[in-house]
């Protein structure tokens, strides 16, 4: 990093930081938006694990509520909101004046993001260590997982977001992007791991998560820190989190100079 | 009746207005079918593993998601976009010009903004409720009907008086717009029948947020599995909350003293 780099996200992220502290009954909000669905899903596993005699493909009731609540922080920390906040970004002419700073937008977001992330963990830890109690998770850890695990998550963290912020893109050729968002969140959804461990879907749909990115997104750090996934599946997961990251990086820096040239500024 | 007519005057502003952007109406196809399928994919999911949830079978599931999906389209026409409208007026002082009519402020604000093209949530809820129905083969009885209608009226009564309690209290804090978030981030757990959850989130499901009272409900009572004394209970809920959020309301507007410039 440069050190221009450095004192820029310095800067950043004290910005950010302030602004979060600002804004604390919006973040109280946030976190209940993140919580509420992987509780739902948890509750309806478990369940169903109960129904079907405690244990359906590998996972019981309390195996259900450690998926889960890994779960909830690896979504939340890879997860970004910047997919929204591009519509009103275009919507309200803001492009003009981020893209008459001296450094590619990306940054800002970045820092922002991260700033938040940092933030947040300091109410959501302690929420989700509470639901740990109301669902009496089992873990079985070991040192070797829990080492891979953060490399896995910082891979996740950066293949999510340069997606995202490749997608958000679409802004600048259509104004529907609300279509657009909704596709993706839908899709990952369903192939993230998140309506239900990829172990857990219909085969066909076990298939489309093996040769989609979005897998490697959540639910791949989410099993390795449970100790679910054999030294080959480690080494392939984070092969493909490293192509897939790859590849979306060249899709965004093949699509932002284009991008930038439909761009016409919405005067205010 | 009055009631009526301003909606009625007030859906066709909406109609004209949306009218304009006729391509909203296809997204809006979209959003909807997206959003349904959805729901239906999950459910499909978990009942490829199982037979029953918590009692429940998948066609009733499915019917439940119709009872979702309708309270859902319910609020996204009306409530939503008008009393998230009165919030902003609230902090601009633009209240003013709705205080001065000649008519309820409660029921102005309440019905100001019309989306039309949000009737595609409401009417794929009825086509999926009627799917649902005819999946479990159910001979809805008269009786059923009946309980069916007057659980969703109470239900649609207690979403209204919590959506009014929640907007009042942007009176004494002017910046909320957020807490509407509250409402929309529970009510998603609505898409499964409250009696999945364990019981410290369903007691916060039917008593903080009323979700359990707007959805699982009315499913129950056309799925035959709602008993008097339960539906009584909903009936004295909604009535309970109507009058109380009437009362907060007034509490509120007394604190208005207009922001105008």
């Amino acid at each position: 990093m440069t050190p221009f780099l450095r004192q820029l996200y310095a800067a950043f992220l004290r910005v950010a930081v302030a602004v979060e502290l600002q804004y604390r009954a919006s973040s109280v909000i946030w976190l209940l938006g993140v919580i509420v669905e992987p509780v739902i899903y948890l509750a309806i596993w478990s369940a169903v694990a109960t129904a079907q005699g405690g244990e359906i493909g590998g996972f019981g009731p309390q195996d259900f509520a450690a998926y889960y609540l890994v779960l909830t922080l690896v979504n939340q920390i890879t997860g970004g909101w910047h997919m929204w906040e591009f519509q009103f970004r275009v919507q309200q002419g803001q492009f003009a004046f981020l893209l008459l700073r001296p450094v590619h937008p990306i940054h800002g977001d970045l820092a922002e993001n991260l700033a938040h992330k940092a933030v947040m963990q300091v109410v959501l830890v302690p929420v989700v260590i509470g639901l740990g109690f109301a669902f009496a998770p089992r873990f079985a850890l070991d040192a070797a997982s829990l080492a891979l695990f953060l490399p896995a998550l910082v891979l996740a963290f950066a293949l999510r977001f340069v997606v995202e912020w490749t997608l958000a893109l679409a802004c600048f050729w259509t104004t529907r992007i609300m279509a657009v968002n909704q596709t993706y969140f839908a899709v990952l959804f369903f192939l993230s791991g998140r309506v239900a461990p990829i172990a857990l879907l219909p085969h066909w749909l076990q298939g489309a998560a093996d040769a989609l990115p979005f897998r490697w997104m959540v639910a791949f750090p989410v099993e390795l820190a449970l100790g679910r996934l054999s030294p080959a599946e480690i080494a392939a997961g984070l092969a493909a989190q490293a192509v897939w990251l790859g590849l979306a990086w060249l899709g965004l820096a093949a699509l932002w100079p284009r991008a930038l040239r439909r761009f016409s500024a919405v005067g205010t | 009746m009055r009631a009526l007519s301003i909606l009625w005057l007030f859906a066709k502003l909406g109609f004209q207005n949306e009218a304009a952007y006729r391509a909203n109406f296809w997204v809006q196809i979209f959003e909807s079918v997206l959003n349904i399928a959805s729901a239906l994919g999950a459910v499909a999911i978990v009942f490829a593993r199982t037979d029953t949830l918590a009692g429940w079978r998948a066609g009733e599931l499915v019917a439940l998601l119709g009872v979702y999906f309708v309270v859902y389209g319910a609020i996204h026409i009306v409530i939503s976009p008008s009393l998230t409208k009165f919030m902003e007026d609230v902090r601009t002082g633009a209240l003013d010009f709705t205080l001065v009519k000649p008519a309820d402020a409660q029921l102005l604000v309440s019905l100001s903004e019309v989306r039309v093209w949000k009737l595609v949530d409401l009417l794929l809820g009825v086509v999926i409720l009627g799917y649902g129905l005819w999946r479990i083969a159910a001979d809805v009885g008269a009786l059923e009907a009946l309980g069916f209608a007057i659980a969703l009226v109470a239900g649609a009564l207690t979403v209204y008086g919590f959506w009014i309690v929640l907007a009042t209290c942007a009176f004494w804090f002017v910046r909320l717009e957020n807490v509407l978030m509250i409402f929309w981030n529970m009510y998603q757990a609505g898409r499964w029948p409250v009696d999945v959850y364990p019981r410290w989130l369903r007691w916060t499901l039917t008593g903080l947020v009323p979700v359990a009272l707007a959805v699982t409900v009315p499913a129950e009572a056309l799925a035959g599995r709602l008993s008097a004394r339960n539906l009584a209970l909903a009936c004295a809920v909604a009535l309970a909350v109507t009058l109380g959020s009437r009362w907060f309301w007034k509490i509120g507007l007394r604190r208005y003293s207009g922001a105008s410039s």
